[in-house]
This record gives C-alpha cells, structure tokens and sequence, in this order.
C-alpha cells in the first residue's frame, strides 16, 4: 500500500468521521444525563432535510446559504428532541419505544414536506454545499499539514472543536458533574438538591442540536440534496461510536475516526493489493462487527452511565 | 379502570389520536382528509367510495399480502416483549430468513410438498440463529440487547446484499434469478381471485404463527417461565427457573417468527431473492404492531392489519395527492402515543375523579 494513497484518504475520511463524531457527542450528553437516545438517526435525517432545504432556498440570495442551514438543522434537531425530552423524562416513556418512534417518524416527515416543498421524493439538490478550504500556515507542517488542513471540509474543525467543549464541559465544570451524577444515579443526585428532570432536558435537547447538526453536515458535505438514503445508518454507527468510545469524548472521536476510515477504505480498497479480494460489504459490516466486540469485552466492566434507559422514580431507593 | 379494558383501552386511544394528528397535518398542508380516509377503506374492502362505487378485489388481496410480513415480525418484538427483552432485531432476522429462504429455494431441486416446507424450515432456522446471537451476548455476557440487535440488522443487510449480488449472482444488481414454481408460496387460483393480486399462501404460516404463539406464551409451562423472567429475573432464578437459557430461547423463538416473514415475502409476494438498497422497514413495522397490539396474538393480529390496510393504502394516497408518508407520520404518532400512555392514563384518571368528585358532590 502506497503512502500516497493513505494521504489520499484522509479528506474523505474525516468527511464521513465528522457527523459521526458529532452525533455521538449528543449521544453521550444524552446517555450521561440518563436518557437512551437511538432516535440520533431520526434526529440527524431531520436535521439533514431542514439544512438541505434552507440551502437550496436561500442559495440565490446569499453565499451563507448552507451555514444558514446548519443553523436550522440544529434548531430542527432540537425541536424533534424536544417531543422525546417530554415522552422520556415528563410522561415516563419507554426511552426506547420513543426512540424509535421518532425513527420512523422521521423517514415520514422528511419526504411528506419534500413533496410540499419541492413536489418530489427528496430536496432539490443545491449547487453549493459547504466547501472545502486549506488552513493558512497549518497546511505547510510536514505529514500532518497534508492529512488535516489541506484540502478539508471545516465541519471537521467543528466537529474536533466539539469534542473538546463537551470534554471540558462534562468533565471539568460543576454541570458536567451534576449531569453525571443524573446518570448514574438520580435519587442520590436529586437528593442534593440537583434538579433531575432539568439535567435531562438539557442532556436530550443537547443531543438532538448536535444530532441535527451532524444531519446537515453530513447532507452538506457528502451529498448533494436530501433524499430517504442521506443519512442511511450513521445515526446507528454513531451510536457504536458512543459504545466503542466507551461513553468518553475522546474515545468519541478516536471511534469516529475509525469507523470515518473503514468508510473510505471501502472506496480504495479496490486499489490495495491485499484488500482489493474483499468484497465493500465487508467494510460496511465494519463498525457493526466492531461494536458488538467491544460490547462483549466491555461486559460486566461498569463503562457506560448506569442509569441510562431506566425510568426515573423519585420514591426508589 | 380495570388492567383488562386498560390494555385495550389504551392502545385504541393512542391509534384515534395518531389518525387525529394525521388529519390535522394533511388538512394544514392544504390536502383533503377525506380522500386520505376513502384511500384507507378503498384498500380493505376494494370499494371506491369517491368514484362510483367500483370493486376490484385486488385491493383487498394487497391489503393482506402487506399485512403478513408485520404481523410475523410484530409477534417477533411481542415474544422477546414477554421475557424482558427488547429486540430491534426483527429486520435483520427477516432479511436472514429470507436469504436461507432464497438458498433453499435455488439450489434445492424437490417436488413443492418437500420444497416449500423445506424453504419455510430454512428461514425459521436462519432467523432463530440470527436471534439467538444478540441472546447468548445478553445471556452470558449481559450485553445490552438493543444495541447488539441493532447492529446485527446492519450485518445481516450487508450480508444479505454481499452474498445475493456475489454468491447467487444477480442479473441486474437488483435480484437473483427467478425461482423454480415447486419453491413458491404463489398460486395463480388465488391470484385470480383478487383479480391479479399478489396474494399468496403466506398468510398459513402467519396463522400458524398466531397459533403457536399464543399457544407458547399462554398454555406451556415454558412460556409460564419465560412471561415469568419477564416479570421479574431475579425471582425466576430464585424460584429456580433457567433465566438463562429462557433468554437464549426467546430470542430465538422471536428471530424464528421473523425468519420466517423473510420467506413470506420472498417467495410469496415476490418470486426471487433481492439484494436492497436500504433495508425496508418491516422490522420496525413489527415494532409498531406489537405496541399496538399489547404483545398479544390477538391484538398483533388486528395491529397487523391496521397497519397493513395503512401501507396497501399509501399508493393509492399519493394517487389522491396526498404524499403517501403521511403514512409514516400516523405509524410513529401512534407509536409515540402508545409511549405517551403514562400521561394519558393521568389525564383519564384526572378527568375520572373530577366527574366523580361532582357526582359526590350532587349527593351532598
């Protein structure tokens, strides 16, 4: 395998990590405040609809168009997260049930307002996305120069800059904290007088911003309009990233690279000798295989937060 | 409110407000509701109310032809439902059951009497080992079986689509050869029935399903431990039941009832196999219809149908006007509903003690 060709990987691989990392960080907001979220893939086809669509609307009158639309995404993201917050933590809903709700919900909504908007099956495709740039001064640093700042799509700034806010965040401030402790165990956080009900508000709707975020990044980058096949798993990869990560904001991200690379080798293994026999189902089956691995040795070790799923009873000892 | 009309209360409820929510939705983007409900009963009874009262029969056949894969994978959520689990699983157990149903159906030469339980035995077998994964990871290791179901379903597309496209070979990316008749669950004297529908013998081993399902759960002392590890793992150990074990088995049986929806679908509606561009849903139908349903076969039967009459109406909605997702939008609404049934049941029961509050207070 040439040097040349891994060099060449990088832009498309840290196109395809950066939703992933993304909404695996609101993932983790919402897991660490007790609050199972599998609706990311719902969330993030909401997300990645409303961008797209801003996009192709506003694209005639300003240049800011797609940056406009990820703004959109996030407030459409947080919007959907808004009816799994109330279901979850307001009417004591099966957080799963409700999750996949939003799921099917999502594929509905999407193409129903498609169809008003632009009377077909998906967005009309819009002629910009968001563009790739080379960092001034950073691309001249020998190797890491040419992997990271030349020739990149800026989402993937967005999404390294995210995981060190959430780091700082939920590790190192009295939120982040109090957050935890929601997740862990909310009888004895709410017994020191942290509002419970709050935290898990903040935790959800946090994950569906970053979630819709990651929706339109990743229609804006890696796609030219929104149809049902946008986002095609990646709200369920993230999800394994959140696993693989170990719940961890840099795990997070080393996850999302991971499985951002075992997308674009998928593309080039026709190019590498010892790879080119292996069919490109193998590298889509990838992260799955991966994840459950990392399950099964994760087994009975205490990794992520304990009390994610569970219902919150405020009477339970 | 007793338990019993609470279970079918409940449901009833949620699938009013999701039909409610649909309306609203398609009379606030400017449609007509009433084409979307005479969508609704052209596709179960073939009548078309709007244009002259026309019958066609073929409707009522794709009514029932969408309503068989759902009903199979519905009893697959409502079975690991019943021991404590929560299986997303469905999909991938399906897409299984109707690979080892493709296998069987084009490298098996028998006469139809052997083929076709040869190719339903396959997809059962195939699904139950599909199922069985996700419950020997939650038996031994205690892996959370959602996430592992989740992934398996990814797994088992791309291993659906590798092995159709590599190992069958497809003449267009799209499909396998066609199937030889003695595989199929097709038959032309019921086709003509329903005046060319695609309906076809699957909806036996969906009533047999039903059967065996309610059969399991209700009437055998195993299906007493597995509804008892549901309600309660730590008792069943003590009172010396095989927890483990029940969760293994349960996950089977489920991935078993999906497997076979694979077979129903391949070699009853269609007559090859298919390699797919994204999976179709049918899992999460199944999801839907067992929620509906309240993990009974009964209620997963009439679920079934509901969402099945949905579906064989979504072409004939778009033909309307009405952009056939709406379709989606009611399913998950009704889904949310029934998630919602906490806070509905208060509101019912606010609304329960006022009136008797103002009845007690007439007696004063």
């Amino acid at each position: 395998m040439k040097a040349t060709l891994i060099l060449e990987m990088f832009p498309i691989a840290l196109m395809f990590a950066s939703p992933i990392i993304i909404a695996a960080l609101g993932g983790l907001f919402s897991e660490r405040s007790g609050i199972v979220n599998i609706a990311l893939e719902g969330i993030m086809m909401v997300g990645g609809f409303a961008a797209a669509s801003v996009t192709v609307l506003l694209e005639p009158s300003t240049p800011l168009a797609p940056w406009i639309g990820l703004l959109v995404g996030i407030a459409a993201g947080i919007a959907m997260s808004l009816l799994h917050a109330f279901a979850s933590i307001n009417l004591k809903a099966n957080q799963v049930i409700s999750g996949t709700a939003l799921n099917i919900l999502a594929g509905g909504v999407t193409i129903y307002l498609s169809q008003i908007i632009f009377h077909q099956q998906r967005t009309r495709s819009f002629s910009n996305g968001i563009q790739k740039m080379t960092v001034p001064g950073l691309s001249k640093i020998p190797l890491l120069g040419k992997m990271f700042f030349i020739e990149n799509y800026p989402t993937f700034y967005i999404a390294v800059a995210l995981v060190l806010i959430t780091w700082f965040l939920v590790y190192k401030t009295p939120f982040g904290l109090r957050m935890r402790s929601c997740g862990e165990h909310p009888q004895a956080a709410a017994s020191m007088g942290i509002n419970v009900a709050g935290m898990r508000y903040i935790g959800v709707l946090a994950s569906g911003a970053l979630a819709g975020l990651a929706g339109g990044v990743m229609v804006l980058t890696a796609d030219i309009q929104y149809t049902i096949m946008s986002i095609h798993g990646t709200g369920f990869i993230a999800l394994a990233s959140l696993v693989f990560g170990r719940w961890n904001p840099f795990g997070v991200l080393a996850a999302g690279l991971f499985f951002g690379f075992s997308t674009a080798l998928s593309f080039y293994a026709k190019d590498i000798t010892f790879l080119a026999k292996l069919p490109s189902e193998f590298f889509y089956m990838l992260p799955y295989i991966f994840t459950i691995v990392a399950l099964i040795f994760f087994a009975g070790k205490s990794v992520g937060p304990k009390a994610a799923g569970e219902i919150y009873d405020s009477g339970k000892r | 409110m007793t338990k019993r009309t609470e279970k079918v209360l409940m449901p009833l409820i949620a699938v009013f407000l999701g039909f409610l929510l649909g309306s609203i939705i398609v009379i606030s983007t400017g449609r007509s509701p009433v084409s979307m409900f005479s969508a609704m009963i052209r596709a179960v009874t073939g009548i078309d109310l709007v244009n002259g009262m026309s019958f066609n029969p073929r409707y009522i056949g794709e009514f029932i032809i969408q309503s068989m894969p759902i009903i199979l994978t519905g009893l697959a959520f409502a079975f690991a439902s019943r021991t404590g689990l929560f299986s997303i699983g469905a999909e991938g157990q399906l897409m299984v059951g109707s690979l080892a149903a493709t296998a069987v159906s084009l490298l098996v030469v028998a006469p139809a009497a052997v083929h076709v339980p040869l190719v339903l035995l396959a997809a059962l077998l195939a699904g139950a080992l599909w199922g069985g994964i996700p419950g020997l990871l939650k038996a031994r290791f205690n892996v959370h079986e959602v996430v592992v179901t989740i992934m398996m379903n990814y797994i088992a597309f791309h291993l659906n689509n590798f092995t159709i496209l590599n190992v069958f070979g497809s003449v267009d990316r799209v499909k396998t050869a066609f199937f030889p008749q003695s595989a199929l669950l097709k038959d032309p004297m019921l086709e003509s029935l329903t005046n060319g529908s695609r309906l076809n013998w699957g909806f036996v081993p969906v009533i047999l399903a039903l059967l065996a399902f309610s059969f399991i759960i209700n009437k055998t002392t195993f299906g007493y431990s597995l509804r008892a590890v549901g309600y309660n793992k730590e008792a069943a150990r003590y009172a010396g039941m095989k927890v483990n074990r029940n969760i293994i088995l349960s996950m089977m049986i489920a991935g078993a009832f999906a497997g076979l929806a694979g077979a129903v679908i391949t070699n009853g509606t269609f007559n090859f196999g298919r390699a797919l561009p994204a999976s179709e849903g049918y899992g999460f139908d199944g999801i839907a219809v067992a929620l509906v349903g309240a993990n009974e076969a009964s209620g997963i039967l009439f679920a079934g149908l509901l969402f099945g009459m949905l579906k064989a109406a979504q072409p004939l909605m778009q033909s309307q006007g009405i952009p056939k997702e709406i379709v989606g939008i009611i399913q998950a609404s009704i889904v949310l509903f029934v998630a919602m049934q906490y806070g509905i049941k208060m509101i019912l029961d606010k609304l329960a003690s006022k009136k008797n509050a103002s009845a007690e207070g007439g007696q004063e």
